[in-house]
C-alpha cells in the first residue's frame, strides 16, 4: 500500500478496532479489509445475528456461520455530535453517525459515518449503500464500513 | 415447605432509616478523595440515623465502586461484616438495585443492617464523558468508537432520536424535564447548580453536544458521596426518624437489550418494558398511586421513555403531559427531580435521587410535594440492566 495517507471521513487518531482476544469478531474485520460486509446467520435456523456472538441466540448451535451480505440499508436513526469527546476530534467540526438497518440481513443494525456534508439534512428511512473506508497506514492496519446516500 | 410467590417480596420488609452525603463538588474539584468521601457519606447516614457505624454488618453499591467494602469495613471498625453486594454492570442502572440487593441480603436474613452508597471524585479517576489514551479496542465498543460513537451523549442520541421519530415527541417535552430540574436546584442549597436558574431561551440558545441532546439535557459530572442506612421493618422504630419503607424494587432489562451494537429489538426504548410491571406487581401499586417520582437523567430524552414505560402518559400523549407546571413541586401533576437531580443538583450516580426520594417520605424536601406517602425513583433509562424503586411511608403499607 501506498504510505500517503488517503482521506478518511474523521481524523485519525481514533481507536483502531482489533477482535477480541478470543477471536469472535475477526472474520468481520477481515472481511472489511477485503471491501466484504460478513454477518453471522445460523446454518440450523438461519437467524441472522449483529454483532458477533459464540451462539445462536434463537436456536443455540454454537458458532454462526458468516454470510456475505450487500452494504445497502436504510438509515434507522442518526445523530450530529458537536462536543469532541476525544483529542482527535478537537479541532474537527460536527460530524454525522447513522444507525443502519439492512433488510437482506432481517434488519440487523450498525453504526457508521454518513459520508457528505456533515450540515446536511437526515431523514429516517432514507436508502444508504456502504462504502469501504481502508487505513492500510495504521499498525494494525484496518477497515471501516461507511455510508452515503443511494438514490431516491 | 414451598412458599407462595406472594410471600417472596421486599414490600414493607425493610426500612430506611437514615440518609447522608458530602457535600457535592464540580467533578474534579473535591479537596478528599473518594475513599474518604464514601466514609462521609456513610458516617453522616449513620448520624442521621442515630445509629453507632459500627453496628453496619452489609454494604451494597453499584457500578463498580471502587471502595471496597471489605477496606470500608476495616476503616470503620465494623464488628461483623456479612453481606458484601456489587450491582453489575448498567452505570446508574444500578442504584436502585444496589437497594434492593441490601434489602434483599436483610429479608434472607444474611445481615441486619446494611448501608447502600456510591461514591465518586472524578478527579482522581477518569471522566465520563471524555475518551483518550486508548491505541486499540475490541468488543461492542470497536463498532461505535472508530465512528466517533465514543461518549455516553453520543451512544445514547440516536435511542432517543428514534424515540422522537417513532412518537412525535418533541423538544420541548426534553426541555421541560431540564427545566423542571434546574427550577428544583434553586430552592436546594445543596445543588451545584443553585443560583443558576435556567429559562427556555437559555436552553434553546445552548450549544449542542449530540443532536438531539443540547447541553443541559445532559447530566453532570460531580464529586462526592451518598449513602442510606436499611433495617429490617420490625427495627424501624428504634431510630431517630420516622421510618420510610420499600415498597418494591425491580432490576433487569426485556429481550436482547444487550444485543450489541445498537441491536436491541426494542432499540427505542428505556429498557424498562419488563422492569416496571415487576415493579408494580410487588408493590401492588400502579402508576395513579405515585405522588412523586426522582428519575435518573443521564438525558432528558431517557427521562421521557421512562416515564411512559412506568405507565404515567402514553408515548404519544408526552408533549402533552410533560409541561413545567406538570413537572414542579408542590402540586404538579407529576414532581420530577425535585432535588434538582443529575441535570441540576449533583450527578451522585443517581444515589442522590434516592436520598430524595426518602426525604420526600419524611416531608423533608426542599421542594416538598402534596402527596408524598409513595415516592418512586427510576434508575439508569437506556442502560441494562436497569433499576427502579417505590419508597413508603407508613400509611402506605
Amino acid at each position: 500500500m501506498s504510505s500517503k495517507a488517503i482521506p478518511t471521513y474523521l481524523p485519525a487518531g481514533l481507536p483502531i478496532p482489533i477482535a477480541e482476544p478470543d477471536g469472535l469478531s475477526a472474520p468481520y474485520w477481515a472481511g472489511l479489509r477485503e471491501n466484504r460486509l460478513l454477518v453471522q446467520r445460523c446454518s440450523h435456523c438461519n437467524t441472522w445475528q449483529f454483532g458477533p456472538e459464540w451462539i445462536c441466540h434463537r436456536c443455540h448451535a454454537f458458532d454462526p456461520q458468516w454470510t456475505e451480505v450487500e452494504p445497502r440499508g436504510r438509515i434507522f436513526s442518526w445523530e450530529r455530535v458537536w462536543h469532541p469527546s476525544h483529542v482527535a476530534l478537537a479541532q474537527h467540526g460536527p460530524y454525522l453517525a447513522i444507525l443502519v438497518e439492512i433488510p437482506q440481513a432481517d434488519g440487523v443494525r450498525m453504526v457508521g459515518n454518513l459520508l457528505g456534508d456533515p450540515l446536511q439534512n437526515v431523514a429516517i428511512g432514507t436508502h444508504v449503500e456502504g462504502v469501504f473506508e481502508h487505513h492500510a497506514e495504521f499498525d494494525p492496519a484496518y477497515s471501516l464500513l461507511q455510508w452515503r446516500v443511494h438514490g431516491p | 415447605m414451598v412458599r407462595a410467590q406472594a410471600e417472596r417480596t421486599l414490600r414493607g420488609r425493610v426500612a430506611v432509616i437514615g440518609i447522608g452525603e458530602t457535600d457535592y463538588f464540580r467533578h474534579g474539584a473535591s479537596p478528599d478523595p473518594e475513599f474518604k468521601l464514601a466514609l462521609k457519606a456513610i458516617l453522616a447516614a449513620c448520624a442521621d440515623a442515630g445509629l453507632d457505624p459500627r453496628d453496619i454488618d452489609g454494604f451494597a453499591s453499584y457500578s463498580e465502586d471502587r471502595s471496597d467494602a471489605s477496606r470500608l469495613a476495616a476503616a470503620l471498625g465494623t464488628r461483623r461484616l456479612r453481606a458484601a453486594t456489587m450491582q453489575w454492570g448498567g452505570g446508574g442502572g444500578g442504584c436502585c438495585a444496589a437497594v434492593a440487593n441490601a434489602a434483599s441480603s436483610i429479608v434472607a436474613g444474611l445481615a441486619d443492617c446494611v448501608v447502600v452508597f456510591r461514591s465518586l471524585a472524578q478527579g482522581q479517576y477518569g471522566r465520563f464523558g471524555q475518551t483518550t489514551g486508548i491505541d486499540t479496542i475490541s468488543g461492542e465498543k470497536a463498532y461505535l468508537m472508530p465512528y466517533g460513537v465514543l461518549a455516553p451523549p453520543q451512544r445514547f442520541a440516536m435511542r432517543v432520536r428514534r424515540y422522537m421519530h417513532e412518537h412525535g415527541v418533541r423538544q420541548d417535552a426534553m426541555r421541560a424535564i431540564a427545566l423542571a430540574s434546574y427550577h428544583h436546584a434553586q430552592a436546594n442549597p445543596r445543588a451545584v447548580m443553585h443560583g443558576k436558574p435556567l429559562d427556555e431561551a437559555k436552553y434553546d440558545a445552548s450549544r449542542w453536544i449530540a443532536e438531539p441532546f443540547h447541553l443541559y439535557d445532559c447530566c453532570m459530572e460531580n464529586d462526592g458521596a451518598a449513602a442510606l442506612v436499611l433495617v429490617p421493618a420490625e427495627r424501624a422504630g428504634e431510630f431517630r426518624h420516622k421510618p420510610v419503607y420499600v415498597l418494591g424494587a425491580a432490576v433487569g432489562s426485556g429481550y436482547r437489550t444487550a444485543a450489541m451494537p445498537h441491536n436491541s429489538p426494542l432499540y427505542a426504548s428505556a429498557s424498562f418494558d419488563t422492569v416496571a410491571p415487576d415493579l408494580y406487581r410487588m408493590a401492588g401499586l400502579g402508576p395513579s398511586d405515585v405522588g412523586v417520582v426522582q428519575c435518573y437523567e443521564n438525558f432528558t430524552g431517557g427521562v421521557v421513555m421512562a416515564l411512559a414505560e412506568h405507565g404515567f402518559f402514553k408515548p404519544g400523549e408526552a408533549n402533552d403531559f410533560l409541561t413545567v407546571e406538570n413537572l414542579t413541586a408542590p402540586s404538579g401533576r407529576l414532581p420530577l427531580n425535585t432535588s434538582g437531580g443529575n441535570l441540576a443538583e449533583c450527578y451522585m450516580h443517581g444515589f442522590e435521587l434516592v436520598l430524595e426520594a426518602v426525604r420526600q417520605v419524611r416531608g423533608t424536601s426542599t421542594s416538598q410535594v402534596q402527596r408524598n406517602d409513595v415516592a418512586m425513583v427510576i434508575g439508569g433509562p437506556m442502560v441494562t440492566p436497569v433499576s427502579n424503586l417505590l419508597l413508603g411511608s407508613e400509611a402506605s403499607l
